[in-house]
C-alpha cells in the first residue's frame, strides 16, 4: 500500500461538497427559504466546484483511473494553468466559497463538507502534491510487421517425421485437432 | 439461464424481499403520517413534508439495523457452519456479505438525502407559521406555548420569532445530531470510494470507524420527540369541526384546546441488537487474533512464491476455503485473504503467497532474511471463510478444470481426495479423476506442478496410475515454446513440468475429451467442476448433457452448476 496521495480523497469530498452545496441551494431556491439568495450562491459555487472537481488528477505513482467522460473538462481545467494546477489555491478557494453557505440552514452542510475538503486539499498542498491532467498517451501507430507481407521462409515446426503421421484410422490417439483434412504421407 | 438460477437465484430472491420490505415501509408510513388524524394539525403547519420526512426515517430505522450484520463475519461463519445441512446455495449467500453491506448503505444515503431535505423544508414552514404566514389557524396553533395556567401544549417546536432556521437546528438535539451524524456519513462515503479503498487502505478503514459517532446520534437523534401529535382529550377535540374556529378554541365545550405530545424515539430499538452483535464480533477477532500462531514449515517457491505451513490451535478447514492473514511487522490494519492449499486431514494448514503486491512482496522479502529454521514473523488468522467444495467426493468419476488462479482451491482437493483414497475413507466414493489444468502460462504455479508430480510418483508405487489423468493445456504458448517443444520432442517428462504427461498448447477439445472420459467409464456417473470463467462453465454444461445418457449402462455427466 503506498504512501497517501491526499489530493484523491479531496478530490472526492470536493465533488460530494459540491454536489451537496448545489441540491441545499436548489432547496433553498425552490422552497423560497429565507435567506434565498445565499442557496442561489450555493448552487453556483456547487456548480461550479463540481466542474473544477471533475477530472482527476493523474497519480504520482500507480495508474490513474479517469472519470467517465472527463477529458472535455481536464482541457478546461488544464487552461488555467498554474491556478488549477496548485493545491493551495484550491484549498483557498474552497474555503472561501463554503464561507456564505453557513448563512442559511440549507446550504450549512454544503459549506461545512467543502470546508472539510479545503482543509484536506491544505494538507495535499502540504505534502507537495499537484494536479496533473491525464492526457492520452499518443502511441505511434503500431505497424503491422513488415513479414507478413512476404511468405514465411521455414516451414512450421512439426515433431520428427516418423512421428508426424497421423494415421487417418487412429484420430483418437491425437491430442488435437487437425485443422485440415489429413493426408497419408508415405 | 438454469445457470443463473442456480448461482445467482437466491441473492436476487433476497434483494426482491429486501427491497419489498423497503417500499412497505416507506408506504406504510407515509400514509401514516398522511392520512393519520392525530397528525391533522401538524400538517396544517407543515403540509406533505411531514410523511416525507418520517417514511425515509422508518426505512432508515430498518436500514441501519441492517448495515451491520453482513460484516459480521464470524457470526457468518457460525451461521455458515450450522447450515451444513441445509444446502450449498444458502451457505453462499453468506460469502455476498459485502455487496449486501455496500446496497444497504446506498439506500441508506439515499434515505438520509430525502429526510434532510424534508426536513430543511419543515424547519422552514415551522419558522413561517409562527410568523402567520399560513393563515390564523396556523398562527393560532405555533402560538400554544407549553402552559400549565393556559392548560396547553405546544406544537410547534420553534418558539420564537428570532429563532432562524439555522439556531433551531443547532439548539436541537434532533437538528445537531442530524448535522453532526449526516456529516460522517459523508465522509464515510468519500473515503469508501473504490479509488480510495484500493489505494490507501488505512483512509478508508479509520474513517470508516466515524461510523461509531453515525450510531451514538442516530440513537439520541429522536430523544427531543420534536415530532408531535394530538393526543386524546376529554372531551375530544374534533379537528374537522374546530379548525375553522381557531378562535373559540377552550371557549366553547365540542372545541377544547388540543392537546400535543412527541412521539416516543424508537430507533434504539432498532439498532441496539446489531450494535451488540458487532462489538461481540470486533472482541472475538481480537481474541482470534491473539491467539498463537506457529509456523511449521516455510518453503520459498520458485517465481516467488512463498508457502506457509501454519499451525493454529482449535483451527479446522474444509476443502477450497481461504483465510484472513494480517502480519503486524507490515501493517497493523491489512487483512489479505488466501486460499489454502493443505488438505483437512492434515495437521497444519497452509498457503501459497505469490508476489504481487506492496504487502506479499514485503512478506516474502522478511522471510528471505530469516534465519535457517527460524519462525517467521507474527501472523493473525481469521478465518475460515468460503464455501465447502464437498460434492467432488460424491461421485464415482470427477471432471476437474482448473483455469490459472483458479487451480488453487483443487490442491487442496486434490489432497484431501488422495489422503482419503490412501485411508480408504468410506466417504470418498471417487474411482478416478480427469483433472484439467488451463493456464496462459506455467509461472508462479510451478508448485502446484511439484503437487502433481508427487501425487504421480505416489501411485505409480502404489500400481494406481489410472486413479488420476491430468491435463495441462498452455493457452498462451508463443514461438519459443514451440521450439523447445520440438527439440525435447522425445523426452520421457515434460519439458515444462516435469510431469509425465506431455502439455498440451491451445485450448482442449471438449468434444474428444468427454468422448474418452465416456469409453473408459461405461456406466458411471461423472461429476464436472468447474473453476473458472462463466464461458467456460456455458460450454462444458453443454457438453455434459450432450454427452449424458439415460440409459443406467452407459455414462452420465453432471455439472456442477456453482462456479467456486
Amino acid at each position: 500500500m503506498g504512501k497517501i496521495e491526499w489530493a484523491m480523497w479531496a478530490n472526492e469530498q470536493a465533488l460530494a461538497a459540491g454536489l451537496i452545496y448545489a441540491t441545499g441551494g436548489i432547496v433553498g431556491v425552490a422552497g423560497q427559504f429565507r435567506g434565498w439568495q445565499f442557496a442561489a450562491f450555493g448552487i453556483a459555487a456547487g456548480v461550479f466546484v463540481c466542474l473544477l472537481e471533475y477530472p482527476r488528477s493523474k497519480r504520482g505513482k500507480g495508474t490513474s483511473v479517469e472519470r467517465t467522460g472527463q477529458y472535455c473538462f481536464t482541457v478546461c481545467v488544464k487552461a488555467f494553468g498554474p491556478l488549477t494546477r496548485n493545491y493551495y489555491v484550491r484549498a483557498f478557494l474552497h474555503a472561501a466559497l463554503c464561507v456564505p453557505g453557513g448563512f442559511m440552514l440549507a446550504t450549512v452542510l454544503g459549506c461545512v463538507c467543502l470546508a472539510i475538503a479545503s482543509l484536506i486539499y491544505l494538507s495535499a498542498a502540504i505534502h507537495g502534491e499537484h494536479w496533473e491532467p491525464i492526457l492520452p498517451r499518443t502511441e505511434p501507430p503500431k505497424r503491422i510487421g513488415e513479414s507478413i507481407k512476404e511468405p514465411p521462409q521455414n516451414p512450421p515446426p512439426r515433431p520428427p517425421p516418423e512421428l508426424r503421421r497421423k494415421k487417418v484410422d487412429n484420430l483418437e490417439t491425437a491430442a488435437y485437432d487437425n485443422p485440415m483434412s489429413v493426408t497419408t504421407n508415405e | 439461464m438454469s445457470n443463473w438460477i442456480i448461482n445467482h437465484g437466491l441473492s436476487a430472491f433476497i434483494v426482491v424481499v429486501w427491497m419489498g420490505i423497503n417500499i412497505f415501509l416507506f408506504v406504510h408510513f407515509y400514509l401514516f403520517y398522511d392520512k393519520g388524524p392525530q397528525f391533522e394539525y401538524t400538517r396544517e403547519l407543515l403540509g406533505s413534508a411531514l410523511p416525507w420526512a418520517r417514511a425515509p426515517a422508518a426505512v432508515l430505522n430498518f436500514n441501519c439495523m441492517l448495515i451491520l450484520l453482513p460484516v459480521c463475519r464470524n457470526l457468518l461463519s457460525l451461521l455458515r457452519g450450522s447450515f451444513m445441512c441445509c444446502g450449498r446455495t444458502m451457505r453462499k449467500q453468506l460469502d455476498k456479505n459485502l455487496t449486501f453491506h455496500k446496497l444497504v448503505a446506498y439506500m441508506i444515503a439515499l434515505m438520509t438525502a430525502v429526510h434532510t431535505v424534508a426536513h430543511l423544508l419543515n424547519v422552514e414552514w415551522y419558522s413561517n407559521s409562527l410568523e402567520g404566514r399560513y393563515g390564523p389557524l396556523a398562527g393560532n396553533l405555533s402560538m400554544l406555548d407549553d402552559s400549565s395556567e393556559l392548560n396547553t401544549t405546544y406544537l410547534n417546536p420553534v418558539r420564537s420569532n428570532t429563532t432562524t432556521p439555522t439556531i433551531f437546528v443547532f439548539t436541537t438535539i434532533a437538528g445537531l445530531t442530524g448535522v453532526v451524524i449526516t456529516l460522517a456519513l459523508i465522509l464515510i462515503i468519500t473515503s469508501s470510494m473504490e479509488v480510495i479503498r484500493r489505494s490507501y487502505f488505512e483512509v478508508f478503514w479509520y474513517t470508516h470507524h466515524l461510523f461509531i459517532i453515525f450510531f451514538a446520534g442516530l440513537v439520541f437523534h429522536g430523544a427531543g420527540r420534536i415530532v408531535r401529535s394530538q393526543q386524546v382529550t376529554d372531551p375530544p377535540h374534533d379537528t374537522s369541526f374546530c379548525d375553522e374556529q381557531p378562535e373559540n378554541w377552550g371557549k366553547i365545550p365540542e372545541c377544547p384546546i388540543p392537546q400535543f405530545a412527541g412521539g416516543f424515539p424508537q430507533t434504539w430499538m432498532w439498532v441496539i441488537g446489531p450494535m451488540i452483535i458487532y462489538l461481540c464480533e470486533r472482541l472475538l477477532r481480537f481474541i482470534r487474533y491473539m491467539q498463537p500462531v506457529s509456523y511449521r514449515k516455510i518453503v520459498i517457491r520458485p517465481s516467488k512464491v512463498l508457502e506457509l505451513q501454519l499451525v493454529k490451535p482449535g483451527f479446522k478447514m474444509e476443502v477450497g476455503q481461504y483465510v484472513f492473514l494480517n502480519c503486524p511487522a507490515i501493517s497493523q490494519l491489512e487483512w489479505h485473504p488466501f486460499t489454502m492449499t493443505s488438505a483437512p486431514e492434515e495437521d497444519f494448514f497452509s498457503v501459497h503467497i505469490r508476489s504481487v503486491g506492496d504487502w506479499t512482496e514485503k512478506l516474502i522479502s522478511m522471510v528471505e532474511n530469516l534465519p535457517e529454521g527460524g519462525q517467521g514473523p507474527k501472523m493473525g488468522v481469521d478465518g475460515p471463510f468460503g464455501t465447502a467444495s464437498e460434492d467432488v467426493f460424491d461421485y464415482e468419476v470427477s471432471m476437474l478444470v482448473g483455469c490459472g488462479i483458479g487451480v488453487t482451491p483443487f490442491a487442496s482437493i486434490l489432497k484431501s481426495i488422495w489422503y482419503k483414497f490412501k485411508d480408504s475413507d468410506p466417504k470418498l466414493r471417487t474411482k478416478r479423476i480427469y483433472f484439467y489444468w488451463l493456464c496462459r502460462e506455467t509461472h508462479a504455479f510451478e508448485w502446484f506442478a511439484d503437487l502433481l508430480q508427487v501425487l504421480e510418483r505416489e501411485m505409480e508405487e502404489r500400481g494406481l496410475r489410472d486413479f488420476l489423468t491430468y491435463k495441462l493445456y498452455l493457452t498462451g504458448w508463443d514461438q519459443s515454446h514451440a521450439d523447445h517443444a520440438m527439440v525435447h520432442f522425445d523426452k520421457d517428462t515434460d519439458i515444462i513440468t516435469g510431469l509425465k504427461q506431455k502439455t498440451h498448447y491451445g485450448r482442449p477439445n471438449w468434444e474428444r475429451e468427454f468422448e474418452q472420459v465416456r469409453q473408459e467409464n461405461p456406466s458411471s456417473v461423472v461429476g464436472t467442476f468447474l473453476c473458472g470463467p462463466q464461458a467456460l462453465a456455458k460450454d462444458l454444461e453443454n457438453k455434459c448433457v450432450k454427452y449424458s445418457d439415460v440409459d443406467p449402462r452407459r455414462t452420465k455427466f453432471y455439472f456442477n452448476k456453482e462456479n467456486f
